[in-house]
């Protein structure tokens, strides 16, 4: 029997975060890999490094959350994975191939409410299918499936502006998954909802995550958040953004609410506040 | 209540709305009818509201002045047209393209403090005294300004829209077509009315040098043989005209964008 304060130990063993190599995965190719990726932008004042040589991979189905405080370049990090922003340095494989500019093979949920306003929720979830060119019966029985998935049966015909926050993040991760990309981005998707609805959307999110089993990589910046839904939680430091520590979550899934009720759970909880502390208090320093 | 009626911001029930809006229109004409039916100002300069009326019933009645509208309005709407068939897709353009502000933005800002009014002799030497002359004069008042607007609309579309659509697989032109175009129509819609009022305004500077025909040349007519009935008649006229195009511009932003209200209607 291990006890948790041990595995504690082990995993500062396993993972040294200054030598990158160390994070990348030992199983075949990883479905996602960020080699070497830095970011620099040149101000009027000289240069400012948003993000330092960064590595990390995550592999197919994996759920992964980057932690980090406000400021710290991680939406930076998605956003070159996106394709768009270009890396200053490094690059970004997706299966195996390296990224070019933005592509529908990557999905993405914003913070911001990005719905496209004139168009209904079953218009919004079929967007890129249209574009595609995928048939008017094909496109509805998929808007159909994600809106059972989401729990919005019966809002097809609404307008975004008829909706909740909540339930317009509900209908931009089922527009994202429609697209069936092969890893799907979140920045902070929930950021800008009230508590009650955050903890409701990360339960929907799970949920669409163990049917779709699509690789996840969601960007936050509420411990909890990022305990409850990874597999794996990377701290990043504060300016300039550096990958600090890779912290895997062995809580046990499916998991529901509870689990955030448990000792395993307030011990990760501790070491990743403590973590995060440093950085935030450097942060605004 | 009262002191509810003077505090700023403060909601009032519409009917306190709706009826300060009539007494003013009321007390103009109070004013008017004062002025005029009191002899105070002399009929030749003001006059009565009575007069007013009965001009207009007869202007309509014999009908010299339906042909006078009918002209102006096509004048105002073709020099309109031209500003917008050009200015829209340019406009949108600019807004989207940082090459295409770069390149237009400094010429048609400094074009627009032109006065329009001023290029009429130089129009009336290139291009005569014609239809297209009028209509020039209504394209160089409204073009510029319209697409400057325009662009400004373009511009203001949220740009994680535009992101957001790249990941979905959106082209390029695909962006313009499907992101761009369709949130920047409401604006359009909203620019194209205010830009076509002051299309309006511009049309009694083009008639009134150098026309025989139009509103503008008979109020010009109207001022020259001393009948004040008749230059009030013209200016409610194209007034009225205006009021009717901007409400038909906001039937048709009503009825096109749903998506902009919560009751979906």
């Amino acid at each position: 029997m291990v006890t948790p304060q041990l595995k504690v130990k082990e995993r500062e063993n396993i993972v040294e975060p200054k030598r990158s190599e160390s994070i990348i995965s030992v199983t075949g190719t990883p479905k996602l890999e960020i080699k070497e990726v830095g970011k620099v932008f040149k101000t009027k004042k000289g240069e400012t490094t948003a993000l330092e040589k960064t590595s990390f991979s995550i592999e197919d189905g994996e759920f992964v959350t980057i932690l980090g405080p406000s400021g710290c370049g991680k939406s930076t990090v998605l956003r070159i994975v996106a394709g768009l922003e270009e890396a200053t340095s490094g690059k970004v494989l997706l299966d195996g191939q390296e990224i070019h500019g933005p592509g529908p093979d990557r999905g993405m949920v914003f913070q911001s409410y990005t719905l496209f306003p004139w168009l209904s929720v079953k218009d919004n979830i079929t967007f890129g299918l249209k574009l595609k060119g995928v048939s008017n019966k094909e496109r509805d029985n998929i808007a159909r499936h994600y809106l059972q998935l989401i729990g919005l049966e019966g809002f097809e015909n609404h307008f975004p502006i008829q909706l909740s926050g909540g339930m317009k993040q509900r209908v931009a991760i089922a527009r994202a998954l429609a697209n069936d990309p092969k890893i799907l981005l979140m920045d902070e998707p929930f950021g800008a909802l009230d508590a009650q609805t955050r903890n409701i959307m990360q339960e929907v999110l799970l949920k669409a995550w163990e049917e779709s089993k699509k690789t996840i990589l969601f960007i936050t910046h509420d411990v909890d958040e990022s305990i409850f839904l990874a597999d794996s939680v990377y701290v990043m430091t504060a300016r300039p953004g550096r990958l600090k520590k890779k912290v895997p979550i062995e809580l046990e899934r499916p998991r529901d609410f509870s689990v955030k009720a448990t000792v395993e759970f307030a011990e990760y909880k501790d070491e990743l506040l403590s973590l995060i502390r440093d950085e935030s208090l450097k942060a605004i320093k | 209540m009262i002191a509810k009626l003077f505090t700023p911001n403060k909601e009032i029930p519409k009917m306190f709305y709706t009826s300060a809006g009539f007494l003013t229109f009321i007390i103009f004409l109070l004013i008017w009818s004062v002025l005029s039916y009191g002899q105070i100002v002399n009929p030749l300069f003001l006059p009565t509201p009575t007069d007013v009326l009965t001009t207009a019933v007869d202007l309509f009645v014999n009908g010299e002045i339906l042909s006078d509208i009918g002209i102006s309005f096509t004048r105002v709407l073709f020099g309109f047209l031209a500003a917008a068939i050009i200015g829209i897709p340019l406009g949108i353009l600019m807004g989207s393209l940082r090459i295409m502000e770069g390149a237009f933005e400094p010429i048609i800002g400094f074009i627009r403090y032109m006065p329009a009014s001023a290029f009429i002799p130089l129009l009336i030497l290139w291009i005569g005294l014609g239809e297209t002359e009028k209509m020039s004069v209504i394209f160089l008042g409204t073009f510029f300004q319209l697409t400057l607007m325009i662009m400004d609309v373009t511009k203001n579309v949220q740009n994680d829209l535009v992101d957001v659509s790249y990941t979905l697989g959106a082209k390029k032109a695909q962006v313009f077509t499907k992101v761009i175009l369709p949130a920047s129509l409401p604006g359009i819609v909203d620019t194209l009315r205010i830009t076509f009022g002051w299309a309006w305004t511009y049309l009694v500077v083009a008639e009134i040098v150098g026309a025989s025909s139009g509103l503008g040349y008979m109020i010009m007519q109207a001022s020259r043989f001393l009948q004040p009935d008749k230059i009030i008649v013209g200016i409610l006229i194209i007034g009225i005209l205006g009021l009717i195009t901007d409400i038909l511009f906001k039937a048709i932003y009503k009825a096109s964008f749903s998506w902009m209200r919560k009751d979906g209607f």
